[in-house]
């Protein structure tokens, strides 16, 4: 019987039995140690025990009325978005039902739910849907599991996410990454509440307070850090400073700068990779300088040439400003240094620093003494940080070049970010072309980089190449990230073309033994995905 | 099922799913690619060819005009039923984007579905005559009268010896009874199923549980045995008993009573639909509500070991149909009868919500459903204006030391009073809590769902404003 109901008081005119505690007191000692109240003794006594306990049983349990309400829970804030038609809920239910099967080795001809959640998210808030409201449990419950979600599903699900986390801990993700910091955040003008919750709130609350009013008003969040910065734990102002990183602006400069002489390593180098993204800060035009001096222009050789000269020393002043004194092993440490350098020395320098060339020109130049590859990739790494696309046109180079594909000084991963600073129609025209020159076999991150759904000319360079596979004759799981790719980034418009490569050809003569029907295969998941994202489509719009 | 030419949604069709590997394998299935020559026809047949790992396509067909639910036959080797193929099929068909148009179904579909249509015709036919046969030829019924009366005496005999075992345990003490452990109890409840006594059987089993099941577990054995005592003594001297509670007796015992009781035609929405399993046995119950005569019914389906159980009613399906009650037990249990037409709400998933009540007056349906069954743990019941939320847990009212986990603590109160029920604690483990939380976002809604002892078991909800029922369980 559960505590929270009441018993109904015991009627006047019912004769009182044996109380419910002495008889609970008897059938535990047993009765041969405890004649039970009101029993006959002898040998009967368990019967008339179990004669009292059943009245007593059906008794109080017809008897039994509601308890006490609780204190009510303050409404969630109401959300004035509409919720989806249904069709398109139902949908969203299937996609977050969905889990991937444990050991089902080879991948099936149906489409991958899990995997078109986001785009769906993505669609659902372009359309500007709030989530329906008991679709939100197992929302959270996804979001909860891939951190990647999290953004567009916190922000479909709106503020009765928010309300929700409040009541499950497993859900507290929601509370420190909603948007806006969700309803428990104090408004712009309560400098007061701000205060105190900054003061005593819980970590979460305060990261989420930290990041919401840094959106809503760089210099005041910025204010808020620097009153309790040196009583914060180290691991704690890592955090903090790391929110600094939206709305990073020069008026963060004097602040940083400070933090340069934090106690903890972390947070120096934290607070000096702000600084260097920031290229008129004092901090960047200490870089450049270092940097400057140890990169020149030799026009006394027949081809003018760059020539390095690597830092003797990391000194005091350096370490200041964040570059880490310990190579990783099997590093020189003068190369070490050069590059963490050139890394943070605002980009914009070099061209009056090497004869006024643009970034072509620059990358153009042959490097003297094997230091190109070690230069040419603390380029890259800044042409990321600084988000410079002309820096990135030109260390990336023409797709089509024969070293494009090579193991040359830029690598895959860094080929991709820096894709990532370039405007959406050249990243992918640039893919397009690579694909065409080079094929499919190192494409799977520059293709992750390009914005969905892929332009036409991408996803015929991408079709056309899985066609040449084919016909090579190797299996498709070799290309089976790829396919994963193009099921999800392919416009839904292409599927119509696609329909006549999903039917099985004969294999051609050296390829591996029944290539050709997995490939069919792949392709009916392929366009199977393509149209099931197509109707996904037309169910939000309500068709 | 359904009207013909109406679909189903594919909720409906997945509750359909044997096991969660099907509705899983089921949903791949449910996309345009693997299927060729599908089609549906207006007598209610849907068929089509599946690509499968051989060379030759499965033949899957289906059957969804049949009243007693649908039927499935497919070529390919698998032994569930519906199998993944047959799921799938029915997906596609659901998604209604012309995947599986309609038209002439081909020989082999049809074929199949004359053919059992017909079967099913000449069965019912076969049952009624030898049901006629059964009872008019005074042999049989002299025959029939005999076994009862030994499976009497068997019931009789195995009450007797758990009389004296329950005396035997409360001689000793329920202290010793912890320290005895399963075994006990796994013995008893083997000779209750000598004694063909399930009812008592299954009892017996689930008092071995009751020792390690957290504080208070004294009070909860107590209450049990004493039942327990009282259905056996109730066998004993049921030809003393007034004859619904020497009904509700015998049902309670396990001894099978058909439903004879007057058929009752309605249009019964289906309010909640979930499962029950043990090693033996897989529950299904549907509660129906009928518009008209405003009755809260069960339908119970069982189905083998992992195995789901035949009959499927997703939540807010109305049917247009005869039920007819079991006898005793309050007249809850029914089973369906015959179906009229179709329902007309079938596929809309808008059946209509049940008037409901106040917390207060359904704690107070449950007392005086004990009356006619004191063995009944919960009484279905319809709360309306209830907001769910955590019980504030500082102890309420008989604070008897429940203390841990005060967050755990669930209740149901009225949005204008001041009272509440407690969920129970199986309904705190199910992930509907939160989908009836969320749902509520702290305003009131409506809830279905079994009001007892133990608190109340929300089983599906309706939001404040308009909108489709949502199941919890």
């Amino acid at each position: 019987m559960t505590e929270a109901f009441e018993e109904a008081p015991v009627h006047r005119d019912v004769p009182p039995g044996p109380s419910w505690e002495e008889l609970v007191t008897a059938a535990l000692l047993g009765t041969d140690r405890r004649t039970p109240p009101g029993a006959p003794p002898g040998g009967d006594a368990p019967a008339a025990l179990l004669d009292a306990a059943a009245v007593e049983t059906v008794r109080r349990r017809a008897g039994l009325r509601p308890g006490p309400a609780a204190a009510p829970l303050e409404p969630a804030a109401p959300d004035p978005r509409p919720v989806p038609p249904p069709a398109a809920g139902r949908r969203l239910a299937t996609l977050l039902a969905d889990r991937p099967s444990p050991g089902s080795g080879r991948r099936s001809t149906a489409p991958d739910l899990m995997e078109l959640l986001p785009q769906w998210l993505a669609a659902a808030n372009r359309r500007g849907f709030a989530a329906p409201p008991e679709l939100l449990p197992a929302l959270l419950d996804a979001a909860r599991g891939r951190t990647d979600l999290r953004p567009a599903a916190l922000a479909f699900a709106g503020p009765r996410a928010v309300w929700l986390a409040r009541l499950n801990p497993e859900w507290r993700f929601a509370l420190r990454s909603a948007p806006g910091g969700g309803a428990a955040l104090p408004g712009p003008g309560e400098t007061e509440a701000m205060r105190r919750l900054w003061e005593e709130g819980l970590f979460a609350e305060r990261v989420a307070l930290l990041t919401a009013v840094r959106a809503r008003d760089a210099a005041a969040a910025r204010e808020l850090l620097a009153a309790t910065w040196a009583t914060e734990r180290a691991e704690d102002r890592l955090m903090f400073l790391d929110s600094l990183r939206a709305g990073l602006g020069p008026a963060d400069e004097p602040f940083l700068e400070r933090a340069l002489a934090d106690r903890s390593r972390n947070v120096r180098s934290t607070a000096a990779e702000l600084l260097s993204a920031l290229p008129g800060s004092a901090l960047a035009g200490r870089m450049a300088e270092r940097a400057g001096s140890c990169v020149s222009v030799d026009r006394t050789r027949s081809t003018p040439t760059i020539v390095v000269e690597a830092p003797h020393e990391c000194d005091a002043g350096m370490e200041r400003d964040g570059v880490a004194a310990t190579a990783p092993a099997g590093r020189g440490e003068r190369s070490w240094w050069l590059g963490q350098l050139v890394e943070a020395a605002p980009l914009g320098g070099w061209s009056a620093r090497l004869g006024g060339r643009t970034p072509q020109e620059i990358v153009a130049l042959p490097v003297a003494d094997d230091w190109q590859d070690e230069l040419h990739a603390a380029w890259c790494r800044a042409a990321v940080r600084q988000r410079d696309p002309s820096w990135a046109r030109a260390l990336l180079g023409a797709p089509a070049a024969a070293e494009a594909a090579g193991p040359g000084a830029v690598s895959l991963a860094e080929r991709a970010k820096l894709l990532g600073t370039l405007p959406a129609g050249e990243r992918a025209e640039w893919v397009a072309v690579f694909i065409a020159t080079h094929g499919l076999s190192e494409t799977f991150q520059l293709l992750g980089v390009c914005a969905v759904p892929w332009s036409e000319p991408l996803g015929r360079a991408v079709v056309d190449a899985l066609d040449i596979a084919r016909d090579a004759g190797s299996y498709p799981w070799s290309f089976s990230g790829v396919m994963g790719l193009a099921e999800r980034c392919l416009d839904p418009a292409a599927a119509g073309r696609l329909e006549a490569l999903t039917a099985a050809r004969d294999d051609p003569e050296d390829a591996s033994p029944g290539a050709g029907g997995y490939w069919a295969e792949a392709f009916q998941r392929l366009v199977g995905t393509l149209r099931l994202r197509a109707a996904m489509l037309a169910e939000l719009d309500g068709g | 099922m359904t009207q013909q030419g109406v679909r189903w949604t594919a909720d409906q069709v997945l509750a359909l799913a044997p096991d969660a590997a099907s509705r899983e394998a089921g949903s791949e299935l449910g996309a345009a690619s693997p299927w060729s020559e599908a089609g549906h026809s207006d007598e209610g047949t849907v068929w089509g060819l599946c690509k499968g790992s051989g060379s030759k396509p499965y033949r899957t067909v289906i059957d969804v005009a049949d009243a007693s639910g649908p039927a499935y036959t497919c070529s390919c080797p698998s032994g569930k039923v519906p199998c993944k193929h047959a799921l799938g099929l029915l997906l596609l068909w659901a998604g209604g984007d012309g995947a599986v148009p309609r038209g002439q179904a081909p020989d082999w579909a049809v074929r199949w579905a004359s053919d059992r249509r017909r079967h099913v015709r000449e069965e019912g036919r076969g049952k009624r005559t030898t049901d006629g046969a059964s009872g008019d030829a005074p042999a049989g019924r002299e025959a029939a009268r005999r076994r009862a009366e030994r499976r009497s005496e068997h019931v009789t005999a195995g009450a007797v010896e758990l009389e004296r075992r329950l005396g035997d345990l409360l001689r000793g003490g329920l202290a010793a009874a912890e320290r005895e452990g399963y075994g006990l109890w796994e013995e008893t409840a083997a000779r209750m199923v000598d004694a063909q006594a399930p009812g008592l059987a299954s009892r017996v089993r689930e008092l071995g549980a009751i020792p390690a099941s957290g504080p208070g577990w004294p009070v909860r054995l107590l209450e049990e045995c004493a039942l327990l005592h009282l259905l056996g003594q109730g066998w004993l001297r049921r030809e003393r008993l007034p004859d619904g509670l020497a009904a509700t007796v015998r049902s309670r015992i396990g001894l099978p009573a058909p439903a004879e009781g007057p058929a009752l035609r309605d249009h019964w929405s289906v309010l909640a639909q979930y499962d029950t399993a043990d090693s033996r046995l897989t529950t299904r119950r549907i509660w129906l509500h009928g518009a008209r005569s405003g009755r809260t019914v069960l339908l119970l389906s069982y189905g083998a070991a992992g195995r789901a159980p035949e009959l499927s009613l997703p939540v807010g399906l109305v049917l247009d149909a005869d039920v007819r009650a079991h006898p005793g037990a309050g007249r809850l249990r029914v089973a369906l009868g015959e179906r009229y037409g179709r329902g007309d709400a079938s596929a809309s998933g808008q059946g209509a919500r049940p008037p409901g009540v106040g917390v207060a007056r359904a704690a107070a349906l449950y007392g005086e459903a004990l009356r006619d069954d004191p063995w009944l743990d919960s009484y279905p019941v319809t709360l309306s204006g209830v907001v769910p939320g955590p019980d504030g847990g500082d102890g309420g009212s008989r604070g008897c030391g429940g203390g841990g986990g005060t967050g755990d603590r669930w209740q149901l109160a009225d949005a204008d009073g001041d009272s509440a029920l407690p969920l129970t604690s199986s309904a705190r483990s199910r992930s509907g809590l939160w989908r009836l939380v969320a749902l509520s976002g702290g305003a009131p809604v409506t809830v279905f769902g079994e009001c007892g002892h133990r608190g109340f078991t929300p089983l599906t909800a309706w939001p404040q404003g308009p909108g489709a029922a949502v199941p919890l369980c």
